[in-house]
């Protein structure tokens, strides 16, 4: 992807308030914005993704105007980059969001995040009865329905539903 | 399938199946092949299972191969809080091949990722339990002559028993039409009605078990179990509303044959036993057939029959 010089005060000194105004959260020089969050899953992504236990700086907007989304919620994390396994995370409950790497104030990626084809690790198998819930083995999910998000469980071989996912 | 670990009806295609059954047909002609005299045997039994435990046994000692192992977790390790990977590790420093049973769904296709011998599930909690499936195929076949194009009927638990549910899938290879008969609480889940409507195969269900058997070659019965449901009103209910007495054979057809995974509770009266077309205590004999042909090609020495 070519890169966006979107937020760069010096070469930009014009569009700066403009920038801000349009975005209400200020830009960052480094880091991670995730972007497109619905509003509802804004503090689940804070708690999947582990933010309230960083000392990085981070700004979280919710409830903006979205013209995708009618409102959405933004995270942005300075001076953090983050694993795809954990940006998997993210799909999982904002299939929405929008992953923008910035450095040096400049868009280096982006990219609507995914949801996977296996999902190791982050979500528990729903069968009680499931060897993964009994002994210490990281969970493995094959998603067999990426829309109604249906995930069918490497081990017991049974299917853990949108509205019972439960992340370890 | 040499080397390699049997945990799913899923794992293996329709050429294994023939392989297997192939073979199992020899064992039958001469179960007893000293081939396997090297080879050490590991029965894992973390949950009792006297009858697929003796079966397999009996099929080891065939081969004249030496078998070691547990037929109950409280004597074993596991007691002391062992993790199911420790005694697979240690176990596997013993023997050329594991056989394991355990209550845990996904325990077998854990211990096959981390075991360096081959494992062969003797059924996970709920889940799999693939050599009943093939000796189940071995029975269909050997007494219809073919495994093509039968009507098969399916009775009682279809919802949670497991050997309905790898059968069902392994049968959608062969044109099956099957006639699933349960209560309505039991029926045969979604999931697996859709691998029969994928291969586009007929599926017909019923509540009741007499209109079914002037229709079919197989009747496969399966025991209800009072902890499959949540009031014991309903149980109480369909308790006896699936049982087979001789006088309803009458009208089935000259080769049908009633097969049962076994134990039976009430659901066949002991009247059916004498019956030419009660079969299941020979479906359990060929179940020794099948897993010394599973272990014969597992452990590839399938060639010195």
């Amino acid at each position: 992807m070519a890169k966006q010089n979107i937020h760069h005060p010096k070469n930009n000194p014009k569009n700066i308030r403009q920038d801000r105004r349009e975005l209400k959260v200020s830009a960052i020089e480094n880091g991670t914005v995730i972007d497109h969050i619905p509003p509802l899953s804004v503090f689940q992504v804070i708690r999947i993704l582990n933010l309230d236990n960083i000392t990085n700086q981070i700004m979280i907007g919710t409830n903006l105007d979205s013209q995708k989304l009618g409102k959405k919620g933004i995270i942005k994390v300075s001076n953090k980059y983050f694993e795809s396994e954990e940006i998997n995370k993210i799909a999982l409950v904002a299939p929405t969001a929008t992953l923008i790497v910035i450095k040096d104030y400049t868009v280096v990626y982006k990219a609507k995040v995914e949801i996977p084809d296996k999902i190791k690790k982050i979500v528990k198998c729903i069968n009680p009865n499931c060897i993964t819930n009994h002994e210490n083995i990281p969970t493995n999910f094959s998603v067999i329905d990426k829309e109604d998000l249906r995930l069918l469980c490497h081990y017991c071989e049974k299917v853990t539903k949108k509205e019972v996912i439960n992340f370890i | 399938m040499k080397n390699k670990s049997l945990v799913s009806i899923h794992d293996i295609t329709k050429e294994d199946y023939e392989k297997v059954l192939h073979l199992a047909e020899q064992f039958e002609a001469n179960p007893r092949r000293k081939i396997l005299e090297d080879a050490v045997v590991a029965t894992l039994f973390f949950e009792p299972s006297t009858r697929t435990r003796l079966s397999f046994e009996s099929a080891a000692s065939h081969l004249g191969a030496k078998v070691i192992g547990f037929s109950d977790a409280a004597t074993s390790s596991v007691k002391k809080g062992e993790t199911l990977k420790d005694t697979i590790l240690t176990v596997s420093n013993y023997s050329d091949i594991i056989i394991m049973r355990h209550p845990k769904e996904g325990s077998a296709r854990y211990a096959s990722e981390v075991s360096p011998v081959p494992i062969i599930n003797a059924g996970d909690g709920a889940n799999q339990h693939p050599t009943q499936c093939l000796l189940d195929l071995y029975s269909i076949r050997k007494t219809q002559k073919t495994l093509d194009n039968l009507h098969i009927a399916f009775v009682g638990d279809l919802k949670y028993g497991r050997t309905v549910h790898s059968l069902v899938i392994a049968l959608t290879n062969y044109n099956t039409t099957f006639h699933l008969v349960s209560p309505l609480e039991l029926k045969l889940p979604s999931s697996i009605k859709m691998h029969i409507k994928e291969k586009n195969l007929e599926y017909y269900q019923y509540t009741e078990l007499d209109e079914v058997i002037p229709k079919v070659d197989i009747l496969y019965m399966t025991r209800i179990q009072q902890e499959r449901f949540a009031d014991s009103l309903d149980y109480e209910r369909v308790k006896n509303a699936y049982i087979l007495k001789n006088k309803m054979l009458e009208n089935g057809k000259k080769n049908l044959k009633v097969m049962h995974p076994l134990p039976r509770i009430n659901e066949i009266t002991e009247d059916v036993d004498n019956n030419p077309k009660a079969y299941y205590f020979t479906q359990a004999k060929n179940g020794v057939f099948v897993r010394q042909a599973l272990l014969a090609i597992i452990l590839g020495v399938d060639n010195k029959i």
